[in-house]
């Protein structure tokens, strides 16, 4: 999409719903990775932002969650700024980056019941259950270091299910994943927007959403603006 | 969706928990320091002639550089499989005071690498002819001591993070910030080794040992944020 106009960035950001984010520069050494990013996405729905590789998906999302500090700009989430807040933005987030954040020495359901468990309290049979959403109910007592890579993403999606947050924020969630992976994404995807969550997803391969839960994006020429859709 | 939020104690405690496991299950990895530790101190006496007053004489320095250097082996441990696996990074992504949750785990990094050292320093005080009754004082020095180093060692380790050969530099920067509590820490050993009161020194070790638990964790977390960016 076309780098906008400073009025349609404004309007986003008053939105209080959902995230927003408006005019978001980030430079990385000489490189401007981020210029002057904005876009809305609202409850229910599902942004897939596809770019090449090194085009700035991967530091968007982390700009977003605040990982990375922002030159300009700022993002808000339900109308706030997330930096009057960040422990409030914080517990509605749920990121997936590059690394799976799971430790290879802990079993799938020992490392779903210690990261979730930072967040809210999990049962066992909550856990069993977002494994078996995720298609390894039989990987739960296995350490993770010995599963494949595949299954740690699944295992890893397992946790952003089970975190209950409303904001997810996926970095190449499909990476590694085989064919019923990505369908099994899909779904997950659809069931979030379905449930008024939010979701933005980085990837370089466009997933199958229903086209009423999602709107996609492509990071060109290094800068992105989504305007907000029409009711 | 909110319902039974884990509150910060909670969390904290959870961490401390996980890490703890983690350790246990390589035990070695935790183990390596101290072995360091018994090996440096009675190297000391095997290299020096037999003579009581000498041994008695070198004790401090020997515990402390002893103590000092295994803190610095054992600041490996303390971020670097979070920063590789991405635990860190969701550590820092999580509702709490990110400040908070890394000085927990810096008291799990104390308690597994720092507290062994305080169990064994009579022994290796012991080995270094120092007499029973400078044990309390000892104990207390490499107690506080240990304390102070693993903060302070684990803001060395949050700044290099990210650098992939990062010993030698980690070295270079927690060395001379160690240096009050080597000074101190080998003031109140050689004091309580020679049958004086080491209160004073004591007191300042326990100054140290607080600034530094009230300091380190901010920049701590201002240190392993840049890590992660």
């Amino acid at each position: 999409m076309r780098p906008a106009a400073g009025t349609a960035a404004a309007a986003t950001a008053d939105a209080a719903d959902g995230i927003a984010a408006d005019g978001l520069h980030l430079w990385r050494g000489d490189t401007h990775v981020l210029q002057g990013v904005s876009l809305h996405v609202r409850a229910g729905e599902c942004l897939q932002v596809t770019g090449a590789n090194g085009s700035g998906k991967t530091t968007l999302l982390r700009a977003l969650c605040a990982l990375v500090p922002l030159e300009a700009g700022r993002v808000c989430w339900r109308g706030c700024d997330v930096h009057l807040d960040p422990l409030a933005f914080r517990g509605e987030l749920a990121y997936l980056g590059h690394d799976n954040g799971l430790k290879g020495d802990l079993t799938a359901a020992e490392n779903l019941h210690y990261a979730v468990g930072l967040r809210r309290r999990v049962t066992r049979d909550e856990s069993g259950a977002a494994l078996e959403r995720c298609g390894v109910p039989a990987l739960r007592g296995v350490p993770v270091r010995r599963l494949s890579a595949g299954q740690r993403r699944r295992v890893a999606l397992a946790r952003v299910l089970l975190s209950g947050a409303s904001l997810w924020l996926l970095d190449e969630p499909g990476s590694n994943l085989d064919a019923a992976g990505s369908a099994l994404l899909s779904e997950l995807l659809a069931a979030h927007a379905q449930a008024g969550g939010v979701s933005l997803v980085a990837t370089h391969q466009a997933l199958e959403l229903p086209a009423d839960a999602q709107r996609r994006a492509t990071l060109q020429a290094l800068s992105l603006t989504v305007a907000p859709v029409m009711a | 969706m909110s319902e039974a939020r884990t509150g910060f104690l909670a969390a904290a405690l959870l961490l401390a928990a996980r890490d703890l496991r983690l350790a246990l299950r390589r035990a070695g990895d935790s183990l390596l320091p101290l072995g360091f530790f018994l090996v440096i101190t009675t190297l000391f006496p095997l290299a020096l002639e037999p003579s009581l007053s000498l041994l008695r004489d070198i004790a401090p320095a020997a515990l402390w550089v002893g103590a000092l250097l295994s803190s610095l082996l054992a600041l490996d441990l303390l971020f670097r499989d979070d920063g590789q696996d991405g635990t860190l990074e969701q550590l820092a992504l999580c509702a709490h005071p990110f400040a908070g949750m890394l000085l927990a785990k810096t008291a799990v990094h104390w308690c597994l690498t720092g507290l062994p050292l305080v169990l064994v320093a009579p022994l290796a005080a012991g080995a270094l002819g120092a007499p029973y009754a400078a044990m309390p004082g000892i104990l207390a020095a490499v107690l506080l001591g240990t304390m102070a180093l693993s903060l302070i060692g684990a803001v060395g380790a949050g700044l290099t993070l990210t650098l992939r050969r990062n010993g030698s530099l980690l070295a270079l920067l927690v060395l001379p910030l160690a240096v009050p509590v080597l000074i101190f820490g080998a003031r109140a050993t050689a004091l309580s080794i020679a049958g004086a009161s080491p209160a004073a020194p004591l007191y300042l070790l326990a100054a140290l040992a607080v600034l530094a638990a009230t300091l380190a964790p901010w920049a701590l977390a201002a240190a392993v944020r840049i890590g992660l960016e």
